[in-house]
């Protein structure tokens, strides 16, 4: 791409953003809404200034949690397809667990959570591992099972161990499906820490995440500040979703067509 | 080195003894079929689709279990034998994610072969092909062709006295498989190993082969053996001789016999 086609693009960009806060302030001029039922950009970008500190504090916070509770799963939920691909028994008894994983509703778990292990960063960090799980195990047993059987063959003519195919095989061939798994689940992990802080984030100043501060937001009818919240929930989803695709690219584009750049 | 084909004092290489197969306890797929392969023949199995020609060379290399019957290789069971055969699949079943020179490696790395002597034979394998150029390319860069010949080379990397080829250039246009063709007559003169060969078609069929066994459909069983007294090595040349044309005229018309046209 030229480089006049990337500044056309940003310019594009810029103007569409423009005109849509341009939009946001005419419909609070035209039916006189009150800050406190939807605050104008400038407000909100005034709050962001102001109010920095504990803004990051709780962004950061949780993407402590999110991003803690996505790595868990990634690592647990990789081990468990590992262990569904080695039998189809065992992947038939307990994949209805998997699925139960994935239907039951988190905002019921969160409270029971607070109750076992009380409120703080480590239940936040398991309701976002809980709720990343499924995907990550569906979608990398899917990888590890979808073979082609010709492929197996060729490794069991070379006398090839079940390690030997695990490791050599059914894993790199798994690799694109556990990075759909985990663009999945960077999204969900951010919803979930925000969830589980509702429920179960630490309510000691200082030490609540995203989910704790909107709550608070919301008591105290701060809406400007809540929308910088939401906007900074926002952005850390963005930032999870950009990092794990700028990841997938690292590790599939020399050899995987998905992430293949322009060259054919 | 010419391989003395009729060398009757030769143990032979593989022997299927009234074998018979099914999937699922259906009707059975392969139905009492005997064949004895000598050492360094060149033997195709043509014939319709579900006539079990797939299936038969997968008995062989022990990779779906027989119903009836007896196979030994070299005298061995074929999962007992599989360290000197080595199967060559329709599709080139290369690794997307490693390079050339990694897939030719692939099967020397699973049976453990030190790092030096696998990357020397690896050079000389890719050589052997004409792939030196490619070694760092991956499977996705290749032409159909090109990915049929890194396949090739690590089949032959565990230098197995046994070749099993499953349809390996029916995907191919007709000028890279008749090139591969003769590469794969060269390749045996030199090394002199044994080659099972399935294919759909008649000329390629009697291009390679010192025999072409024709099978029919129904249950799957050997209709017709035709012997190819064509003299090796054999080239292009061969390809434009009476011999070769009366040779391919009547392979075709025994294999529509058994099509019942």
């Amino acid at each position: 791409m030229t480089m006049r086609r990337v500044l056309l693009r940003l310019l594009n960009a810029i103007t569409l953003f423009a005109l849509l806060l341009f939009l946001w302030q005419c419909i609070i001029w035209v039916f006189h809404l009150a800050p406190y039922v939807l605050p104008t950009p400038w407000a909100i970008a005034r709050v962001v200034v102001q109010r920095f500190p504990a803004l990051w504090s709780s962004l950061l916070t949780s993407a402590i949690a999110a991003g803690g509770g996505l790595l868990a799963s990634i690592v647990v939920g990789v081990a468990i397809a590992m262990l569904f691909a080695q039998s189809r028994w065992l992947r038939e008894m307990l994949l209805p667990y998997t699925i139960l994983l994935q239907t039951v509703p988190i905002v019921a778990i969160a409270p029971l959570l607070l109750m076992w292990i009380g409120p703080g960063l480590f239940a936040v960090t398991l309701v976002a591992f809980i709720i990343c799980l499924a995907p990550i195990i569906a979608n990398t047993t899917q990888g590890l099972i979808g073979v082609d059987r010709n492929m197996v063959d060729l490794f069991t003519m070379h006398n090839a161990t079940r390690a030997q195919i695990l490791w050599k095989l059914r894993l790199p061939h798994a690799l694109p499906a556990l990075f759909t798994g985990i663009r999945i689940a960077s999204g969900i992990s951010v919803i979930g820490a925000i969830t589980g802080d509702l429920f179960a984030g630490s309510a000691t100043v200082g030490q609540g995440g995203l989910g704790y501060s909107i709550t608070y937001a919301l008591a105290q009818v701060q809406t400007d500040y809540l929308f910088a919240l939401v906007f900074a929930a926002t952005m850390l989803g963005f930032f999870f979703f950009f990092a794990v695709v700028f990841l997938e690219w690292c590790f599939l584009h020399h050899w995987h067509e998905s992430v293949q750049t322009g060259d054919r | 080195m010419t391989i003395p084909l009729n060398d009757a004092t030769q143990r032979p290489h593989v022997v299927l003894d009234r074998i018979t197969k099914s999937y699922g306890g259906g009707s059975p797929i392969l139905d009492d079929i005997g064949l004895t392969v000598r050492r360094g023949e060149f033997v195709s199995l043509v014939g319709p689709s579900g006539c079990g020609k797939s299936t038969l060379l997968k008995l062989i290399a022990g990779l779906t279990p027989l119903d009836s019957g007896a196979i030994s290789v070299d005298g061995m069971t074929p999962a007992n034998a599989r360290e000197t055969v080595s199967f060559i699949f329709q599709d080139a079943t290369l690794l997307p994610w490693r390079t050339v020179s990694q897939n030719v490696g692939l099967a020397l790395e699973l049976e453990r072969a030190p790092q030096e002597i696998r990357q020397q034979k690896v050079d000389a394998l890719l050589k052997l092909v004409g792939l030196e150029h490619a070694a760092k390319s991956y499977p996705r860069q290749l032409s159909g062709g090109m990915k049929m010949r890194v396949s090739i080379a690590r089949a032959l990397s565990t230098r197995p006295s046994l070749l099993l080829l499953d349809e390996p250039f029916g995907a191919l246009d007709e000028i890279s498989r008749d090139r591969l063709n003769e590469e794969l007559l060269r390749l045996k003169a030199e090394q002199g190993w044994t080659a099972i060969f399935v294919t759909h078609s008649v000329a390629e069929a009697v291009f390679l082969s010192s025999r072409v066994l024709v099978l029919a459909p129904h249950p799957g069983r050997i209709a017709k053996e035709i012997e190819i007294d064509l003299p090796y090595p054999r080239t292009a040349e061969t390809r434009s001789l009476d011999a070769y044309e009366d040779l391919v005229a009547l392979t075709g018309r025994t294999l529509r016999g058994v099509h019942g046209l």
